[in-house]
């Protein structure tokens, strides 16, 4: 988790070796750190209690993802969580909350399906046709949520979630009545025709793995996210705004219309995941394939460990990534059930929200804004006056 | 189609687990605390309602089971936010997400099933017939008949509405929402009020799962919820946090459903009859902040504007000036 602190350091570099040392410490002493490995002690009481041996199962969740069977999972699973991880960061980074993933990635998902389908190019021009079609729809409606805040006053969060339900109802529909494919029972799409797919690496080794040129794609947006955001005044705004909604106020940020932007940003950049899966093995949108792994909510989980850093989003993608196909190992080896992952993703992101002073209210990625300043340890957070005020009635907590 | 008295029959029942969740939703947004975790606890209170009742052997066990489960589960939701100052939304989606995956894990290491546990031996719910009423012509056949929870959440409605309205406790509960700092300074634990009102929303969307599982249907199935706890999210925002507002909010949700379920017996697709409630809550989201006027909605963090915070006066002068 060391690339985390990456950014946020650079301009304070106390000299290679020293820096690398604080590095490493604020990296260990993380709060980080400490959420995952609260949460891993956690689970392996879990194991304990369904009688399981917890390090068999550690090892086999490791083997199972970093193996040499493992690897190519993961870098197929880590696509889609770590995409979906940068396109939900996008507005975590000015403290906004984006709960429709889903619908955007499977509006996506039908956009490229359809162009993929139905394009009179050449097959070539198609593939990116495709691509920009599905980022065209996903932002296009996650737009939509950001207007119904901005205009009517309804939260993102609550706009956000309830438009994705519609979209997945409506993509369901699509999939089993105009889009079917004839005469096979399953409720799919027409196979893409041939050559209208992303070209994959290593294609002689079996197919299926997943990893196409869809890495680089997402790899790309990663690196479009962390430019923009260390390096453009656009960036700064939105990372300000992060720190203090207020304060990015008074100083004339234009809130109406960065919640716009960056929620157009962050659906497109989740429509593409969908575009990337369709585009990739078995070449067709099947109904309900994209969000029943439940991609947009791992990588949900994933921004906020990372609290929406560029590197760290990738990291913690690729973390979660691991950890799930890491349970399909550890399923096999201890026959305790996978679903145990998603616990222990939702355990870190609690015990890394319950360490106060993390997400504080009110500029609650205010650990960023200590990060880069070389001064007072992270520790001494200032009382807020909402949570000192009940301190003293602490005993009865209980209850 | 036909409105009917099974209409408005079936259109109570699809209200009552959200009628419950909101209920909790309420008292929460008035004690100051943003709750968007009714989803989750709803969930935990679904599985814990047919476990109960499993192996319990009697549906009030499930009950009882669902009401301390989901209890116990908000406690986190009251520990962190409350005492620990953590933030509520990203506490609240986390949970919601345990939910999923702990009843997921469970399910499979409890029952030994995927996806769904149902059985013909699972205690569900009985339909009781309320004397006088049921032969009353319409109105029987629609009011009466229906499990006990959804009498019971009427009684809730009363009992909230008064008790916020009139009783000491309920006075207090608003003022630790309005102004913690001035409850605080007169001797009201805000802490203790918070830790009441969500352990109660805890109790009521236990309630409100036990429902579900065990009143609507008699089975389990991963993510059966599926976003009820939400609408009772926005059930609490259009019936601004008001006990009878949120079961006239409710009962609009409760009636779409209906209709869609009905309307796909004749012929309409299912997707179409899933996305209505959805589709109706975003149209009566935007209604209402129309007819309000367009003053901006609910300050960050808050379902409803109706309750002002203490530094409201700051921020509404900060707004963008778009």
């Amino acid at each position: 988790m060391t690339a985390i602190k990456a950014g946020t350091a650079i301009e304070h570099a106390p000299g290679p070796a020293r820096y690398a040392a604080l590095r490493l410490r604020g990296a260990v002493l993380s709060p980080v750190t400490g959420s995952i490995v609260a949460a891993l002690l956690l689970g392996a009481i879990i194991l304990a209690g369904t009688g399981a041996d917890p390090f068999t199962a550690y090892r086999a969740v490791f083997t199972g993802a970093f193996g040499s069977e493992g690897i190519g999972d993961t870098l197929g699973e880590s696509i889609p969580i770590v995409g979906l991880a940068l396109a939900l960061a996008i507005p975590l980074r000015a403290g906004l909350v984006n709960l429709g993933g889903d619908g955007q990635l499977v509006l996506g998902g039908l956009a490229a399906v359809s162009v993929g389908l139905y394009s009179p190019f050449p097959s070539a021009i198609t593939v990116v046709l495709a691509l920009l079609a599905g980022m065209l729809a996903g932002g296009l409606w996650a737009a939509l949520a950001a207007v119904l805040e901005t205009r009517c006053g309804v939260p993102l969060l609550v706009s956000s979630l309830l438009l994705s339900y519609p979209a997945m109802s409506f993509v369901s529909y699509m999939v089993r009545f105009p889009l079917l494919q004839k005469g096979s029972g399953i409720p799919q799409t027409d196979r893409l025709p041939e050559g209208v797919k992303l070209p994959e690496f290593a294609a002689g080794s079996g197919a299926g793995t997943g990893v196409s040129v869809g890495i680089v794609l997402i790899g790309l947006a990663a690196l479009v996210y962390f430019v923009v955001d260390h390096r453009t005044a656009a960036g700064y705004e939105v990372r300000m705004t992060g720190l203090g909604a207020r304060f990015a106020g008074y100083a004339g940020v234009d809130r109406a219309r960065l919640t716009l932007r960056l929620m157009f940003a962050s659906g497109s950049l989740a429509g593409l995941v969908g575009a990337i899966a369709v585009l990739g093995f078995p070449y067709r949108l099947v109904d309900g394939s994209l969000t029943t792994p439940g991609h947009t909510w791992t990588g949900l989980l994933a921004a906020l460990l990372a609290a929406a850093s560029p590197l760290g989003t990738v990291a913690a993608g690729f973390f979660f990534g691991a950890l799930t196909i890491g349970g399909f190992g550890m399923e096999q080896e201890t026959a305790v059930p996978q679903q145990l992952t998603s616990v222990l993703q939702a355990v870190v992101i609690i015990f890394l929200a319950v360490r106060g002073g993390v997400f504080r209210k009110g500029g609650w990625l205010r650990r960023l804004g200590r990060g880069a300043d070389p001064g007072p340890p992270a520790t001494a957070s200032p009382p807020d006056p909402e949570t000192t005020a009940p301190a003293p009635a602490r005993g009865d907590g209980g209850k | 189609m036909s409105f009917d008295a099974e209409l408005i029959f079936s259109a109570l029942r699809a209200l009552t687990p959200i009628l419950f969740a909101a209920l909790g939703g309420a008292l929460c947004e008035r004690a100051g605390v943003f709750n968007v975790s009714l989803e989750g606890t709803m969930l935990i209170g679904c599985f814990a309602a047919v476990t109960g009742s499993w192996f319990g052997g009697s549906v009030w066990i499930g009950v009882i089971s669902a009401v301390l489960a989901a209890m116990v589960f908000s406690l986190l939701l009251a520990i962190g936010a409350v005492t620990l100052g953590a933030d509520a939304v990203v506490l609240c989606i986390a949970l919601n997400l345990l939910a999923v995956g702990l009843t997921g894990f469970l399910l499979r290491t409890v029952f030994g099933k995927q996806g769904t546990f149902g059985d013909p031996d699972l205690q569900g719910l009985r339909p009781v017939d309320i004397p006088g009423l049921e032969s009353v012509p319409f109105v029987g056949r629609a009011l009466s008949g229906h499990s006990p929870l959804v009498y019971l959440s009427w009684v809730a409605v009363v009992v909230i509405a008064v008790l916020l309205s009139r009783h000491p406790w309920g006075v207090r509960l608003r003022g630790v929402g309005e102004a913690p700092e001035a409850a605080q300074s007169l001797g009201v634990s805000v802490a203790r009020y918070r830790y009441a009102a969500i352990l109660t929303s805890g109790a009521l969307c236990g309630l409100a799962g036990a429902q579900l599982a065990l009143g609507n249907v008699t089975l389990f199935s991963e993510n059966m919820t599926a976003g009820r706890g939400w609408i009772a999210v926005v059930a609490v925002m259009l019936g601004r946090a008001l006990p009878v507002g949120v079961l006239l909010a409710g009962i609009l949700f409760g009636l779409v459903e209906a209709i869609g379920f009905r309307l796909q017996g004749e012929g309409m697709p299912q997707q179409a009859a899933d996305a209505a409630p959805y589709v109706m809550t975003l149209v009566a989201l935007f209604l209402a902040t129309r007819s309000r006027g367009r003053r901006g909605g609910a300050p960050p963090g808050r379902l409803t504007g109706r309750i002002p915070r203490p530094r409201r006066i700051a921020r509404t002068t900060t707004e963008s000036p778009s």
